[in-house]
């Protein structure tokens, strides 16, 4: 299996080919890719210093411009592929139907996965781009279970990709206009969610306040820990009862899960994060890699190492890691 | 307050607006739907949205009460579509779902892209739904070639978007007629998790369809009382209703072609009688802010949060 790992700029990228990433995703600094961030993403010259960084080290890299062109801007999309073409990236992560058809037409050599954006959740949906697209890959939705995944890989008709840490989207990507309800600004629009500068940070009487575009969305005791106010993460009141009535600020870890990954035929296992530090990433990929290492050599006797979950652990989002969606506890 | 841009193109315009009843997205009873269509037959829509969209546990109503229901309603005289779950999870989802393509009686609406692969590898024609995320002429013209008829834009989209889209299709040999969510909850989220299970601290395998009890869905506020969504089973959607009533001769002169309204479970029959004069230039004055007893929502379609009312904002 493939350690597909993310770069959100050249120290992050030369850190993960170091820590043994077999590839690394990464975006333009412009709103073609799912992570927006100030300060984050490649420019041209850049990118090709990564690339090179990467191939010197026989290791692939893969493009992410997977958010929605709009009615206004077709060029900045197709030009980023383009771009990525002449850089000479080892895939294109792709989401749009309208740039997936663009792809191939105009660059048929490059590989295209399918992205996380692109919701693709059945065997069905994948041959739909397989057919029209020729996709080599798809990143799949962190919503389906594992006994869904294992259903979908024996009758996929290209590679899979499955997220194995960090984050936790527990809408279907791709198809989550929440964050666009509340702040005019969504993945698929302007590859951000829950935009920073909508949020707001404010100590009250009643305890520190996050909120995004002045909605409240958490409110925090003297102690507690406060997260990210992702929209889906806050305390909410429904019905008199004032809970995480969407979902509990957690992080994916399916570190367990490998060796059933690995019978199922799964390609690769991405780790989330363009948008953390280089030296999260590091960390990250040395334990996902010796964590692979130990697979690959007993794939019969694998149990993941203490020291693995815990350094995982600190390194996770909210106070819990858990399996996220593919385990289903909450079912 | 902020306005609409003058539309691009006036001659875009494919004749009188048509009004269509979306899908209900609640969890009714088979009393209620029955009821709800009875009513609906008589009502001035010309296109009726049927089917389960949301949640296969949804088991009341089967395949064959929605092609009843349809054939009813074709013979009052309404153009029916079957529309196709959104989020597709399981080989059951599957089977349903062809079940539901090869009905060979109504078009059906795709959803997903499960849905375009069934249908568009049996030659048979499709409404392109909202959550396909339809949002440039390149995209529409996979979707033309692939057998669509008819799209909707996404929730998203703004007006000015929105015209510039249907004219650039125009321009691309996609004059495919489009739709827009002209009324209702929006929805705007699929998840696996249920989360009116959630509330009611059940496992959603073992939910006892606790979605039923909520006709309108159950509104999620934030901590100061601000109403926010609409948890819906595995879908949220918005607590304000869109409306956008005053928008009718807009969408027409861009080449919008139909309007679609999302049934609530109260005062349907209002809603519609107040579009379908909105359409004939008759908006009611004074003018009532909301038309049932929900707040009300426009700032997609001016390209500013989705929550937003234009129609109260101040400067």
């Amino acid at each position: 299996m493939e350690l597909v790992c993310p770069a959100g700029n050249l120290p992050a990228l030369k850190r993960a080919v170091d820590e043994g990433a077999d590839a690394i995703y990464f975006g333009f600094q412009n709103i073609t890719n799912a992570r927006q961030f100030a300060g984050l993403n490649f420019t041209d010259k850049r990118a090709r210093e990564g690339i090179d960084y990467a191939h010197r080290h026989g290791k692939r890299v893969f493009c992410a411009i997977n958010t929605y062109p709009q009615p206004d801007g077709w060029e900045h999309w197709t030009r980023a592929v383009d771009q990525a073409a002449e850089l000479g990236v080892d895939a294109l992560i792709l989401a749009d139907m309208g740039l997936l058809d663009y792809a191939t037409r105009h660059h048929p050599e490059i590989s295209r996965h399918l992205s996380v954006q692109g919701s693709a959740t059945s065997h069905e949906a994948l041959r739909f781009y397989h057919q029209h697209f020729g996709i080599k890959r798809a990143v799949l939705p962190r919503v389906l279970s594992i006994t869904q995944v294992r259903d979908l890989a024996k009758q996929t008709p290209v590679e899979l990709e499955v997220f194995a840490f960090g984050s936790l989207c527990i809408m279907a990507e791709g198809r989550c206009y929440l964050s666009s309800y509340l702040t005019g600004e969504s993945p698929n629009t302007r590859g951000v969610c829950s935009p920073a500068a909508h949020v707001r940070w404010e100590e009250t009487p009643e305890g520190l306040e996050s909120r995004l575009n002045n909605v409240l969305i958490d409110r925090y005791a003297e102690g507690e820990r406060a997260g990210y106010p992702t929209l889906c993460k806050g305390r909410f009141e429904v019905t008199g009862e004032t809970y995480h009535a969407i979902e509990e600020p957690t992080s994916l870890n399916t570190l367990e899960l490998l060796p059933e990954l690995r019978d199922l035929g799964i390609s690769a296992v991405k780790i989330e994060g363009r948008q953390r530090s280089p030296a999260y990433v590091s960390k990250v990929a040395g334990i996902w890699r010796q964590a692979l290492n130990r697979l690959e050599a007993q794939p019969e006797r694998f149990d993941p190492e203490p020291a693995w979950m815990a350094g995982l652990a600190e390194l996770s989002e909210g106070a819990i890691t858990t399996l996220g969606a593919y385990e289903r506890r909450w079912k | 307050m902020p306005n609409t841009t003058p539309p691009l193109s006036p001659t875009l315009s494919t004749g009188p607006l048509q009004l269509s009843l979306g899908p209900v997205l609640f969890y009714w009873t088979r009393q209620r739907y029955a009821d709800f269509y009875r009513e609906a037959a008589d009502w001035p829509v010309e296109i009726i949205t049927l089917g389960e969209t949301v949640c296969s546990r949804r088991r009341d109503m089967k395949l064959d009460d929605w092609l009843g229901i349809g054939r009813e309603l074709t013979q009052a005289g309404k153009q029916v579509v079957l529309a196709s779950q959104t989020l597709i999870e399981s080989e059951a989802d599957l089977r349903d779902l062809r079940k539901l393509c090869d009905n060979g009686d109504f078009i059906v609406e795709a959803n997903d892209q499960s849905a375009l692969q069934r249908l568009s590898s049996a030659g048979l024609p499709f409404i392109a739904g909202a959550a396909l995320n339809l949002y440039n002429p390149a995209t529409l013209g996979v979707m033309a070639r692939a057998g669509m008829r008819r799209w909707q834009a996404p929730v998203e989209m703004s007006q000015q978007d929105l015209a510039k889209l249907i004219n650039d299709c125009h321009q691309a040999g996609v004059p495919h007629p489009c739709e827009v969510f002209a009324y209702g909850h929006l929805p705007l989220a699929w998840s696996s998790r249920c989360f009116t299970a959630r509330r009611h601290q059940t496992p959603k395998d073992r939910c006892k369809f606790v979605c039923q009890k909520y006709p309108e869905g159950l509104v999620l506020r934030s901590q100061e009382s601000r109403d926010v969504f609409t948890l819906n089973g595995i879908q949220t959607l918005s607590s304000a209703c869109q409306d956008l009533r005053h928008e009718l001769t807009c969408m027409a002169d861009m080449g919008v072609s139909v309007a679609r309204l999302s049934p609530r479970a109260e005062g349907m029959a209002e809603v519609v009688t107040a579009f379908d004069q909105a359409r004939h230039g008759r908006l009611a004055t004074p003018d009532p802010l909301a038309l049932v007893d929900a707040e009300i929502c426009d700032g997609y379609w001016y390209g500013r949060p989705g929550m937003d009312n234009t129609r109260t904002m101040i400067g």
